[in-house]
This record gives structure tokens, sequence and C-alpha cells, in this order.
């Protein structure tokens, strides 16, 4: 039954060219640009070095205080994660750093502007990095406030002309660093462990840092199993509740413990910021209704496209109907036959979206991405493609099933 | 074999109602071969079309191999049609993308049975009708009587007990038209099919065992 799906797919689309190349651009245009979006989600979300633990991991990127007059958004301080995020329980690790922060860097004359992130040595053990020279710096130097670096090989090939750097030193922000190791690019598009170079927190001018509550960290929780995450993020909350805040026209704290997912999704419209609760479900909601709207209007091209297409295949209809073909096989047979043309479709999106990936790539239009089309996203791309076979097959396949069979044989519906 | 009763076919619009059959009363024997003749637009193919399920009467009782028909639905009316009727149009009705040999096995299509199964009785059917050179030509590269007798092939692969023809014989010169009556009277002789012939042309009638004859959408003899 299905070679003869098939090769009537093949014979239809041979029948009209022009259709047949209206309806492959609609379909691999909407799949090219939502296999795109779906390449650069996962390269943003999926574990992959260093945040392969991803699935461990609850951080704090995002602090909100507020008050019936006043609200505060920032990161979280120092002292917030310092004071009240140790010993949670479940936790195998706890690191605490700073977000990035803009620094010169001089080069003979050349001033060249990078990223730097200030940390501790459980950086180095929640995060897996890439080595490509040296190693990390330890808990005893930050604690000793050496001056110490990790640079990223990017870094390195501006600071160094990519040769090897262990040992050399750097001046940045007025401070001269020592190179104990080189790891690999992390794309910008990963914000928690994104930097050129790291140091360790205590290299800071100012140890004031230290005594706030709000402003410039982030803390990454590293759980010992994914089941222990529910309570890491329950006993954080709990514990932000008894903080007595420094400023009394603010009496509330969010800063929960979340996800990458969640914490993205704490951003987006129409998330509750005042509420502790995940917001990761208002985002996905949000994100499925915005695909819908996408694929609409290539969805109500395609099923009037498949709608002209059956009707000519009037006759077809009326034959395999006198013949005995239930109204059921017949929307089954005209469903199969458009999943077909969406996976053809979908083949053609997705090496047409192999090359704009490649070319978003090589832009830098985000730094150090290295967008592919690996095997989640296929699998993607492939939902996707039957998804949308799908949706534009069923409504002109059922309209046309139930035609009567002496009308489909008369050449279609009577108006 | 056949029974309808007091059957009725009204076609109505906004402004206009057209009765198309008035009154018809006609029981099909088993082996039978019958003619409905009678002038253009007289309600002829609308009578094979209710005969064949493929339309339902305003009015009256259809009876098909002693089961009622009436309020069956979609799957139950598909069935019968798949197993106990086959049809032979005017106009071939043949699908122009399939080759001969995947034309005929449509009717199999909508049974449970092997590809190989369903290959070998197509086959046999072309066999039957004398195409066994062109199993894999396409109707486009038959001539008009060669295209019938495909489509007699795809009527009669399924070995149904009914055989409804709607002027079979009316789009083929005078040759090809006596090929295709024999082919009808010795699948009559030979197999005892049930045969309901349109036609317009009283010799082919003659050759059949009973002609019923419309007029006006009533039934005169």
């Amino acid at each position: 039954m299905l070679r003869h799906y098939l090769t009537m797919t093949i014979a239809v689309l041979k029948r009209r060219p022009f259709y047949t190349a209206i309806s492959l651009f609609g379909i691999s245009f909407t799949l090219l640009v939502l296999m795109v979006v779906t390449a650069m989600a996962d390269h943003a979300l999926a574990p992959m070095a260093p945040e392969s633990r991803q699935d461990r991991m609850l951080g704090v990127v995002s602090a909100r205080m507020f008050g019936p007059d006043n609200a505060w958004s920032s990161n979280g301080g120092y002292m917030l994660f310092d004071k009240h995020a140790r010993n949670l329980p479940g936790v195998e690790e706890l690191t605490i750093f700073s977000s990035w922060q803009t620094v010169s860097t001089y080069l003979g004359d050349q001033r060249i502007t990078s990223n730097i992130k200030r940390t501790d040595g459980a950086f180095w053990r929640v995060f897996d990095f890439t080595f490509l020279e040296g190693s990390p710096y330890s808990q005893a130097d930050v604690d000793e406030a050496r001056f110490v670096a990790v640079l990223t090989r990017a870094t390195r090939e501006k600071l160094f002309s990519g040769q090897p750097a262990l040992g050399k030193t750097f001046e940045a922000d007025g401070q001269t660093f020592r190179v104990v190791g080189v790891v690999e690019n992390v794309p910008d598009i990963r914000i928690v462990p994104y930097a050129d170079f790291y140091v360790p927190t205590t290299t800071s001018k100012s140890d004031a840092y230290k005594r706030e509550i709000m402003g410039g960290f982030i803390a990454v929780a590293l759980a010992r199993t994914t089941d222990d995450l529910p309570k890491i993020r329950e006993e954080f909350n709990a514990r932000l509740t008894r903080i007595t805040l420094p400023d009394k026209s603010y009496t509330t704290l969010v800063a929960p413990f979340e996800t990458k997912y969640d914490t993205i999704a704490r951003e987006s419209p129409f998330a509750d910021r005042q509420s502790p609760d995940r917001q990761g479900p208002k985002l996905t909601l949000l994100l499925v209704i915005l695909a819908l709207l996408f694929v609409t209007l290539p969805t109500v091209n395609l099923v009037n496209v498949n709608i002209s297409r059956i009707l000519e295949r009037a006759s077809e209809i009326g034959v395999r109907k006198a013949f005995g073909a239930p109204m059921r096989t017949l929307v089954a047979q005209f469903v199969v036959e458009n999943v077909f043309l969406t996976l053809l479709g979908g083949a053609l999106g997705l090496v047409l979206s192999a090359f704009v990936l490649r070319a978003l790539n090589q832009s830098g239009f985000i730094a150090h991405s290295a967008f592919t089309i690996n095997a989640r996203v296929f699998a993607y791309a492939v939902l996707l493609a039957i998804g949308f076979g799908l949706i534009s097959g069923v409504y002109p396949a059922w309209r046309m099933a139930r035609l009567r069979p002496v009308e489909a044989l008369k050449g279609g519906p009577s108006r | 074999m056949i029974r309808l009763h007091g059957i009725e076919k009204v076609y109505r619009t906004d402004r206009i109602e057209t009765v198309a059959l008035a009154d018809v009363n006609i029981d099909v024997e088993k082996g039978e071969f019958i003619s409905i003749m009678g002038p253009s637009g007289c309600g002829k193919s609308t009578l094979l079309n209710l005969m064949g399920l493929l339309d339902v009467p305003t009015k009256g009782k259809v009876e098909i191999n002693g089961s009622h028909i009436n309020g069956a639905g979609d799957a139950a009316l598909a069935q019968v049609r798949n197993r106990e009727i086959g049809f032979i149009f005017q106009t071939f009705h043949l699908v122009s993308d399939l080759s001969v040999l995947d034309n005929v096995q449509i009717p199999l299509l909508y049974r449970r049975m092997s590809n190989a199964e369903r290959r070998k009785l197509a086959e046999a059917a072309l066999d039957r009708v004398g195409l066994s050179a062109r199993l894999h030509h396409f109707p486009s590269q038959l001539s008009g009587g060669q295209q019938q007798r495909v489509a007699i092939a795809r009527a009669v692969v399924g070995r149904p007990a009914i055989l409804l023809a709607d002027e079979p014989t009316g789009n083929l010169d005078s040759h090809m038209g006596d090929e295709v009556m024999a082919l009808l009277k010795d699948l009559n002789e030979k197999e005892k099919t049930t045969i309901v012939m349109v036609t317009h042309d009283a010799q082919k009638a003659q050759q059949t065992a009973r002609t019923v004859r419309l007029f006006d959408g009533r039934q005169v003899c």
C-alpha cells in the first residue's frame, strides 16, 4: 500500500511542476526557519561542554527585590550566595562567580576589549571546560588572591597570536595576570559560563562585593542527583524569606535557583518576575503559540494548494470509492502523500539550514557559535516535517474523501 | 441479487427540483444479464449509480445480495462495493498516473492480501482480457478499446457477483464494442456474473436477456 501511495505522490508531483515548486518552496522555507531556530536553541540549551552536567545544575542568574513602591532587578550579590546558599541539601558543589564585565587589555599600543569573569575554585569543578593548555586555578589561588588567569582559545589568539600562553603575563584593567590555563571557546549564547578570560574573585580591586546582597554575581549549584533539584530550590527559597533586607523599602527578595530554561523564561514577556515559581511552562506556551502563528500562513497556503491538487484528482477519488475505498483509507492516503511531500520539503530545508547555520557561524554574529545539525536537531526536523504534513494534509484529505462517489466521478463537488 | 423498490431520486437546488427517477421497481436475479435503455437524460445512469451504491435514493429501498442498504454507513457501503460490485464506465476512469497493472489492482488495495497475491490476481485478470503484454503501459499509451478492457479487468479482478456497466461501448468503434460485449457475455455465461448494462444501442441491448426501459425517469417496461 505504501509503495502505491509513493507511486501516486511522485506522479502527482511530476504532473504540475509549478504547483510542486510553490509547495516545496513554502514547505522548505518554513522548515528552514524552524530548523535554524531549533539548531540555535539546541546550541544554547542542550547539554554540552562546559555545561555537560546541566541536568544537575541550578543557577541564580537574576535577583529581584521589591516592596510596595520599589523594585530592583539585577544579579544577586556575593554575600547573598556566600552567606545563604552554602550547605544546601543535595548540593555536590556550589560555585559563586561574577557576571561578565568588560575590561580593556593593552597589547602594545593596541587596546583590546574583553569580557572577564571572576570566579572561585569550584567554578572549574562545576563546569567541565576543555583545557587546551595548563589547568584551572585552585581554591588556594583564590584564597591567596593570586593574579592568575585562564584564557579562551580566541583570547590566546588575540593576545599571543595563538602561540602557547602558559606562564606568560598580560595586563587587564590595570592588573597583570599570569596565564595558568587555556580553554576551548564558549559561545556567548551560553551566558552563564561565557567569558574571554577567567580570574579569581579575590583579585577584584575592592572587596565591597563581599558585603552586597544584590548585584554582579551568579551562583550555580551542581546537585548530587536530579532528584535533589526540587529540594535545593525549596530550601533556598525558604532561606530567602528569612533574610533581613538591608533597605526597609523592600519587603521581598526573589532569587530562585532555576534551570537554564527557567532562567531564560523569567526574562520573557508574560513571566511573573516577582514569583519564585518556575516560569518555564509559560515560555513553552508562548513559544508553541508563536510557532503555530508562524506556520499558520504556510499551512493555509499548503492547504489551498492541496485542495487544488486533490480537486484535480476527483475522478480518481470516485474510482477508488467505487471500488471500495472507505473514507478513512482515502484520508490516510492523502495525508501520507502530503507527509511524503513535506518530508521532501524538510530534506531541502535541512540542506538549506545547514548552509544558513554555516553562514551564521562564519559571520561572528554570535561570538564563538558553532551551530550544527546534530542528531537531536535532525530528529526535531523530521518531527516538524511530519507535523507540518499532518496539519496541512488532514483538512483537504477529509474534505475530498467525504465526497459522494457519484459526485467525485463527475469531477468534484457541485457548487 | 439486486432489488430496487419504490425508488425515487430528486435533485434539489435553491430554486429548482428535478425528478430524475420516480417509482422505479426492479429485481435483477442472480446470473442475469440485463440492459437498461432510454433516451439521454431519462435517468439510466442515475439508476445504475443507485444500484452500485454510488449515490443514495431520495426514497425507496435498495437491497444487494439480500442485505438492505438504506442507512448503511460509509465503511459498510465501501465493503459491499468492494466485495460484491464491479464497475465499468463509459469514459473508463482509469488513473492516468498508474500503470495498467496498478490500475487493475485498485479494488484489491482495499482487501487484506499480500502484494504478490494482488499482482497475481491482476495479471490473471489482464490475461483474461488479452492485455498480458501491456502490464507496464500507462492508459495514455493504449487505444480506447484497450483502455476499456483494462477497465473490465479492474472490474472483475476482485471476482464480484455483480457487474454494472454504464455504456461500456459508448466510446468505442463497433469492432471494439463487439469485443467488449463478447467479454461481458463470456463473464456472464462462464462466471455467472450478474450484469446490468446501460446502453443506447438497441443491438447491444438485444444481446442481453432482458431490457428495462426508462422514459423521463419512469420505468416504462
